[in-house]
């Protein structure tokens, strides 16, 4: 087989390789359907970040952190 | 606050790092194995050896593609659930872990798509170059992510800033270059080399067992055995490094290792030990119930000297023992000084407010002086400060018994492949078969022994856990902790299920 030699020959092999896919078209699908559920599930409606959802501003995150750190959290966890 | 929130949230990040860490281990410790044998191939020309990569290339590739991205949860964990983590670190934490993502994920990404189509396609030297580029490009991903997590247990190269209330990065290099990051890469990679050889030895014991692949079988067990054992002396060598850094950075992880509560000249080594359950820092009960200890052993592990002092738990609390930097503070000293910095820091902030920057500059000396204890200022007490010793003693017996079996079974394996008897000795077969999901057990041992070891901190010193934890309802951790679990018992599912059917079908047929 001709070996590649050109830019345009790695996109070919990138094309190719992905039409030919035997045992790798289930794990295609696996990754697909996993970055799905971690992008448009989990991170939108269980993961937004905390901070940025309920502050707009780094002054307004910042005296938030400073309240959370300097409230009684006195709380034995072992 | 709420400890349940706290056990929870806790929960909700062990479950993820340690799903996290069934896969990473085998992408390194196989895409080393399946380089080298490309590497075979490539200089023998014999066409076995290709047949022998491109089977493991497609058990790295299902393992592969099924862990790829469950890191990110984890990423999603630090804004979600640890907020006050992320916030009062993200400047230092961040950087190493944006690394990873945007050069060593690509770099790994791009060099696996030409490692699997690039077959005839390329040159073989390009195409070996990309085989281990990409086992590089998970390694290096591997260097940041432990760079990141070295930083929580040693922090350097940072000032606090009360204004933003963030440490900010003051020296990236103190940071990369950490000691303890490097020692806990050298210890964490090479360790998963042992992963990956024990899953190619159990995968090829049971072609044997089969009567199947022969020639395939004994030449995958002899890279193998060989990868396995020299990881393993790496590992002991970098792991006693570890275990130095860990005496002098985080003693009570130390003292919480070995079930040590008086400490002294001599300290003596426990192989194995039963502790006493109910066991308190501070109370006069013999911490074994039964133990086998070598003699003034973990004196010289520690201290290089068989008569060194190694402190005990309640060394650490009470402090008064000699260290290079003078007497050791007690734990009660600490809090102290931990709430003074507390207390100087909304002094501070207060008075920044109103403008009186006497009080401010006052206020600013108090905190500067005291930083370096300010998570000891949300303890009550000194027993707040030790890790629960029974899960990292435990912990740590597994870890090291399991990967002096390994030591002693690549050995084995090794010269019964070398004599070719493995072959027909069956119940060497069976042993390595059934010495997979030890070597799992293994890898996560280690991992709870670094992690459990460091508590009650999330950042040793400075952020205990629960101080690091967003202000969320419990019930809402509950539910994403159990969404995990349905969500990575499927993945194992689907992965266990996919690589079983590869397997069966063996190296012919791809």
């Amino acid at each position: 087989m001709k070996q590649i030699t050109s830019f345009s020959g790695f996109i070919s092999m990138y094309i190719e390789g992905f039409k030919n896919l035997t045992w790798g078209k289930s794990l295609w699908i696996i990754i697909l359907i996993k970055l799905f559920i971690l992008f448009a599930v989990l991170k939108i409606f269980f993961f937004p970040n905390y901070l940025n959802s309920r502050f707009d501003t780094e002054k307004e995150k910042s005296e938030s952190v400073f309240q959370e750190l300097t409230r009684n959290r006195n709380t034995n966890t072992n | 606050m709420d400890v349940s929130l706290i056990d929870w949230s806790r929960a909700q990040f062990a479950l993820t790092a340690m799903f996290h860490w069934m896969f990473v281990p085998l992408t390194l410790g196989l895409g080393l194995i399946m380089a080298i044998m490309e590497s075979l191939y490539y200089r023998t020309k014999k066409e076995k050896w290709k047949r022998t990569a491109k089977f493991w290339m497609k058990i790295f590739g299902i393992n592969f593609a099924v862990g790829v991205a469950t890191g990110i949860i984890l990423e999603f964990e630090f804004g979600a659930n640890w907020s006050n983590y992320s916030w009062f670190v993200g400047d230092i934490f961040g950087a190493p872990l944006a690394i990873e993502g945007i050069f060593a994920f690509f770099m790994e990404a791009t060099f696996i798509a030409v490692m699997y189509f690039g077959w005839e396609k390329v040159s073989k030297g390009f195409h070996l170059a990309s085989t281990w580029l990409t086992v590089g490009g998970a390694t290096l991903s591997a260097v940041w992510i432990l760079v990141a997590n070295a930083w929580m247990q040693f922090p350097v190269g940072m000032d606090f800033n009360p204004d933003t209330v963030r440490n900010e990065m003051t020296d990236f290099w103190a940071v990369a270059l950490s000691p303890v990051a490097w020692t806990k890469f050298l210890h964490t990679v090479i360790s998963s080399w042992m992963l990956g050889a024990a899953v190619v030895i159990g995968i090829s014991s049971w072609f044997l067992l089969k009567k199947r692949e022969m020639i395939f079988s004994l030449d995958s067990i002899r890279v193998a055995s060989v990868v396995g054992i020299a990881g393993i002396i790496i590992s002991v060598i970098s792991g006693d490094t570890s275990a130095n850094q860990i005496a002098e950075k985080q003693p009570m992880k130390l003292a919480a290792m070995e079930g040590l509560y008086e400490g002294g000249n001599g300290v003596g080594l426990v192989g194995i030990g039963v502790l006493t359950p109910e066991k308190q820092y501070n109370d006069t009960k013999d911490p074994f119930i039964f133990n086998i200890s070598i003699p003034n052993m973990l004196s010289f592990l520690v201290t290089r000297d068989f008569n060194g002092y190694v402190p005990g738990i309640n060394d650490l609390v009470a402090g008064g023992y000699d260290t290079p930097n003078g007497p050791a503070p007690s734990i009660e000293d600490r809090i102290a000084q931990g709430k003074a910095a507390q207390n100087a820091l909304t002094e501070y902030r207060n008075a920044k407010k109103e403008n009186n920057e006497t009080v401010a500059t006052e206020a600013l000396q108090v905190l500067d002086k005291n930083i370096a204890s300010f998570g000891y200022g949300y303890f009550n007490s000194p027993a707040d400060a030790i890790p629960p010793v029974p899960l990292v003693f435990y912990s740590f017996r597994v870890m090291v018994i399991l990967a002096g079996f390994f030591f002693l079974l690549f050995i084995v394996v090794w010269w019964y492949s070398y004599k070719r008897k493995i072959v027909n000795t069956q119940w060497l077969q069976y042993v390595c078969l059934w010495s997979i999901p030890l070597a799992y057990i293994c890898s996560q041992a280690g991992w709870i022994v670094a992690e459990v070891g460091r508590q009650p901190w999330a950042i040793q010193d400075i952020l205990p856990v629960q101080a690091a934890v967003s202000n969320l309802e419990t019930s809402s951790v509950q539910v994403t902790f159990f969404l995990f679990l349905a969500l990575f018992s499927t993945l194992l599912i689907a992965e266990l299920s996919i690589l079983v059917k590869q397997i069966k079908i063996g190296p012919d047929n791809h």
